[in-house]
């Protein structure tokens, strides 16, 4: 194989999605020093967390490209595994009543 | 047609075994072992959480000086996940050089941010915050240390496939391949980043 000329474009066609997973790290910061509760601001960077995750695995892992296979290949893995995660819940918020480290 | 080339595009023919649902196999499996690997990191991250929650004098030691540090490693690391994906391109367009300057780029971008992290942890250890030093030191240390773990044995990975890559051994799919874990590298970080310093920042 030859070069094809193509890769000059390569990393300008991700640029929009970098500049926007920079601008929600960006934002991330900016919440941190606001006035949230501690909870409420878990739950908003959790979910911009989510959101560049999700940005990362369609377009910087290209499965938004990938073939409908993979997907429904990779989808019983995920559930096996987030199962099998399922079985420390019941513990973890067991003990987060007990909170046992609590002084 | 090489066997190298037959197994990179996912067709045996003859001499390589097909992969199920005409996906590479070497793909698939990256694509599992990311799983696995994403559901240890949830199950760490979340024992986190349970701690951070459960604790009410939690530390909270992560100053100005730390946060701009921490925002130019998350800057660095997602740059260089920009970078692999154009090494990845590159190779793909069979643009050989390019694909070795770019994945190049990647390992000293991850080896900045391997240096700015480790600059991190002495900042904590100068303010008396070890493994050793309580909740807060194991959590923190057990958590960010297993995602420099995972930067480093990715370096590793990158220097392994660029050299193969440039002989010719290792073929444009490996260098996807490299690239998926690359990516998820960075993806951890964007959990590691918002639960781990930006809940603790001193105020």
């Amino acid at each position: 194989m030859c070069a094809s000329g193509k890769s000059g474009n390569v990393v300008a066609k991700y640029l929009p999605v970098y500049f926007v997973l920079l601008a929600i790290a960006g934002i991330e910061f900016f919440l941190a020093y606001q006035n949230f509760s501690k909870a409420g601001l878990v739950r908003i960077l959790f979910a911009l967390a989510i959101g560049s995750a999700t940005l990362g695995l369609m377009y910087f892992m290209h499965l938004v490209h990938e073939k409908r296979s993979l997907f429904l290949s990779l989808i019983p893995a995920t559930i096996f595994v987030l199962l099998m995660l399922n079985m420390i819940w019941s513990d973890s918020i067991r003990l987060l009543h007990m909170r046992p480290f609590a002084h | 047609m090489s066997e190298s080339e037959m197994a990179m595009l996912g067709h045996g023919g003859m001499l390589v075994e097909g992969s199920p649902y005409s996906i590479p196999s070497r793909k698939l499996t990256m694509w599992l072992f990311i799983i696995s690997d994403a559901v240890t990191f949830g199950a760490i991250l979340f024992a986190y959480g349970y701690l951070r929650v459960a604790t009410p004098d939690w530390q909270t030691p992560f100053k100005s000086a730390s946060i701009i540090n921490v925002a130019t490693m998350t800057f660095v690391l997602i740059t260089s996940s920009l970078t692999m994906l154009g090494a990845v391109d590159a190779s793909k367009d069979g643009d050989k050089p390019k694909a070795l300057r770019f994945l190049g780029s990647t390992m000293v971008l991850a080896l900045i941010f391997a240096g700015l992290h480790i600059r991190e942890w002495f900042g904590l250890f100068d303010q008396g915050i070890k493994l050793s030093s309580g909740l807060f030191g194991q959590a923190f240390f057990s958590i960010t240390g297993l995602h420099l773990l995972h930067v480093l044995i990715g370096v590793v990975a990158l220097a392994v496939v660029a050299r193969k890559y440039s002989s010719g051994s290792l073929t444009p799919g490996h260098v996807e391949t490299t690239g998926l874990y690359w990516h998820f590298v960075d993806l951890v970080w964007m959990f590691v980043l918002p639960l781990v310093y930006l809940t603790n920042i001193a105020r």
